[in-house]
């Protein structure tokens, strides 16, 4: 369910040329024209690199350079520029080969965000420099989007970015940042133009994180833990060369990272029962005893969900197979926040007695996202569930999103249109 | 299993859609919902002959199409999208499924023509695999009464499920009596045989089981139809309408229950897909994917209709807006062929969550 290597699951079972339904002018000459071939480029790349006798990095970095990383990025950035469905081919020839993997929970925000941004708008040597290290996992990304004032409305945000020579000067404050305490580098939306309306006076960068201006502190959530960080930017430097996109084009490149966040989010391929309800469901049938009419029909209702919520997600990944994800992502998104806080809602109230039991409230930071929680207690999931309607997007932007862009309804009247953002009232 | 529509489904819909556009848009079937009997079969006989629409999952050597249950679906769906008063489900999926499963080719063949209509007598709300016959067939003749049958009104022959088999049974037959029926754009008809002849056509209750669970699925096709219908229709309408100087599909009570309905009509979608592919392919999942797109679309297509009344406001409520043939066909559909939550407890034995 959550894919956050951002990857369809359908897997082009059939054998046949795609060569017809590629994009033009994004591949050179040596691409595999069907699955035999890339299946056997695949082997091939295993007979030259066995994972066993190889460390662990060195493996990954030569799959990343063989273009075996990602198959859907060009030639020379880890991938083939062949279409992003054939990726399931080549992770399972990987997996059964029992190669490593780079830890996508891990790299999730630099695998799912930082790099579809990164290729769309960064220049050629950032994209040299950035995308490799970013895939094998040896640098962490993280986000630096929203702000104590700027949630929701993420175009008010105040962050400031001022040139100064060949460097931006950058003061500001970041919240809600998963991994900022393990990141080398961040994408970053500041404001570069306060007196031109909000959506135009912003820029996007990519920062160095381990320079002294920008101090990270754990942020704890109610669960207990601090999964997100509080990110302090005091006189931090960014070269020009780091910015993505055009100087006041920054909501436009800030785009193409939150349709792929929805979509890393909300859509994915997880097998029957792979998610939320799994849990549910693995309660059900091992307390008999705990069973009630009232809490079956709940139980099925929600099953059916999960189920229909599960196929929406393949049929997504099948429809953008050869594209990029749109809006619709935002609608998975919207469900699935729903079906896992109802879900772990119900698993607790089955379980009785024992979900009144916690298993720990230790404030730690964890190495990985981990938004089903398998390894924690009920009260974790339910707890840790109230997160997905507000990450990423809340669920009444999420609407708001599906009713302006995908069902073309009239846009809200707003107070802030054609003033400048620093006229706004705060 | 790919869930998305093929080319020549997509070039089916459009030109089912034009003929229907044409010859059945909503005023029309509107204008005729209260004639003694508005079954278009003018109607019909182009949507099956011209179409194949009447034989799409009958081979080509016994007389059709040569396609399968999944163009059907799609053929649902636009029937449904325009509550259509054709006997498609009674005939061509109910009638064709069972003929199919029974190895009936000499009147599959006939009905694959369009030349006759051949309906499976069975309840309309008839739940897949827990029917119980009502009529005893005795030396070859059948006696007892089927009530509420869908589309049995202008059928030539019926199909007529026994404890004894499945029996194939001359219209001429039969006594019928039409229902006054909620759903006026499918009216349904009583039937009683007092020793009538027939024909048993298969043994065993397998041919109607496998019937009753195809009709299920394309019944969860035409739900979609008429669910995105109401949707679209709503959609428009809003976006329309002024009051207090702005389109009301501009305030957000209005938009953010049309961005859920949106949600609710792509799952149901996904599993309405899911549900005509399995029955395509016989794949082993179809009791499961039919119970699931059965327990998820009934549901969806009666909120889509509700809102589509509540947010139409006044006009909603009138008989002169079609906005009724579709709730009562949408509420019609939520409980033929078994309701949600039958379909649910049937689930929860497929899937090993028992009730207790």
């Amino acid at each position: 369910m959550i894919t956050l290597s951002g990857q369809p699951a359908n897997a082009g079972a059939v054998n046949e040329p795609w060569e017809e339904h590629r994009a033009p002018g994004v591949r050179g000459g040596s691409a595999p024209r069907d699955s035999t071939e890339l299946r056997e480029r695949v082997r091939q790349f295993l007979a030259e690199h066995d994972p066993a006798g190889m460390d662990r990095l060195d493996f990954l970095r030569a799959r990343y350079d063989a273009g075996l990383a990602w198959v859907h990025f060009p030639e020379g950035l880890g991938g083939l520029g062949i279409e992003r469905n054939k990726q399931p081919i080549v992770e399972a020839e990987f997996a059964k080969a029992g190669a490593p993997d780079n830890d996508p929970r891990r790299i999730g925000i630099g695998l799912g965000m930082a790099a579809p941004t990164i290729l769309a708008h960064a220049g050629e040597e950032q994209k040299k420099r950035w995308l490799r290290p970013l895939w094998t996992g040896e640098e962490v990304w993280c986000q630096l989007f929203s702000e104590p004032g700027a949630g929701s409305d993420l175009a008010a945000l105040a962050t400031r970015a001022v040139r100064d020579g060949d460097d931006w000067v950058v003061n500001g404050q970041k919240v809600w940042t998963s991994q900022a305490h393990k990141a080398s580098w961040a994408i970053l939306v500041t404001r570069t133009d306060p007196d031109v309306p909000k959506h135009k006076g912003l820029t996007y960068f990519a920062i160095d994180m381990t320079q002294p201006g920008v101090e990270v502190r754990p942020l704890r959530q109610m669960t207990g833990e601090a999964e997100f960080n509080e990110v302090f930017m005091t006189d931090a430097r960014i070269p020009d060369e780091h910015r993505l996109g055009a100087v006041g084009d920054g909501w436009r490149v800030a785009t193409t990272t939150l349709m792929n966040e929805r979509v890393a989010i909300g859509g994915g391929g997880a097998p029957r029962e792979g998610g939320m309800i799994g849990f549910a469901a693995k309660d059900w049938r091992e307390h008999p005893e705990l069973r009630t009419p009232g809490k079956h029909d709940e139980l099925m209702r929600l099953w059916v969900q999960a189920e229909a919520v599960r196929l929406t997600g393949r049929r997504l990944s099948q429809q953008m197979a050869a594209g990029q994800p749109g809006p619709e992502g935002s609608a998975a998104k919207l469900a699935f926040a729903e079906l896992n806080q109802k879900i772990s809602g119900l698993e607790m109230e089955f379980l009785g007695e024992q979900a009144l039991r916690y298993d720990d409230w230790t404030m730690r930071r964890p190495e990985r996202t981990d938004m089903l929680g398998a390894q924690r207690a009920p009260g974790f999931r339910f707890l840790r569930a109230k997160g997905n309607s507000i990450e990423g997007g809340t669920s009444e932007v999420m609407r708001n999103i599906v009713a302006e862009r995908v069902l073309g309804l009239p846009k809200e009247m707003r107070a802030d249109v054609d003033v400048p953002w620093k006229d706004i009232p705060r | 299993m790919n869930l998305l529509y093929s080319d020549v489904e997509t070039d089916l819909r459009a030109s089912v859609r034009a003929l229907l556009d044409e010859r059945a848009p909503a005023a029309t079937v509107l204008a005729h919902l209260e004639d003694d009997d508005n079954t278009d079969l003018k109607l019909w006989r182009t949507l099956a002959t011209e179409l194949g629409c009447a034989s799409l999952p009958v081979p080509e050597e016994q007389g059709g199409a040569g396609a399968t249950w999944r163009e059907t679906a799609v053929v649902a769906e636009e029937l449904g999208r325009g509550v259509t008063p054709v006997p498609f489900l009674g005939s061509a999926v109910l009638g064709t499924a069972a003929l199919l499963a029974a190895g009936d080719t000499a009147t599959l063949s006939a009905a694959a023509a369009g030349d006759t209509i051949v309906t499976l007598a069975v309840p309309l709300a008839a739940m897949p695999g827990a029917y119980e016959p009502t009529v005893r067939a005795e030396g070859g003749k059948l006696t007892g009464t089927v009530t509420s049958v869908a589309d049995a009104g202008h059928a030539d022959a019926l199909l007529v499920p026994t404890a004894d088999g499945l029996y194939l049974v001359e219209a001429g037959d039969v006594t019928r009596t039409p229902v006054v029926s909620l759903d006026m754009t499918r009216r349904l008809t009583d039937v009683t045989l007092s020793g009538a002849a027939g024909t048993r056509v298969a043994e065993g209750a397998d041919a109607v089981t496998r019937a009753l669970t195809v009709g299920a699925a394309m019944l969860a096709a035409e739900q979609l139809g008429l669910a995105d219908h109401c949707l679209q229709t709503t959609l428009a309408y809003v976006k329309e309408r002024k009051q207090f100087g702005r389109a009301i599909g501009s305030y957000q009570a209005l938009k953010h229950r049309l961005a859920d309905l949106y949600g609710s009509v792509s799952q149901a979608r996904a599993v309405s897909r899911y549900a005509a592919s399995c029955v395509a392919d016989d794949d082993p999942d179809t009791p499961v994917a039919v119970a699931l797109a059965q327990a998820y679309t009934s549901e969806v297509v009666v909120k889509a209709a509700e809102e589509c009344v509540q947010m139409h406001g006044g006009i909603g409520f009138t008989w002169e807006h079609p906005a009724h043939m579709y709730l009562k066909r949408a509420k019609a559909d939520s409980i033929a062929l078994g309701t949600a939550d039958r379909h649910r407890a049937a689930l929860a034995a497929l899937v090993d969550l028992p009730p207790a």
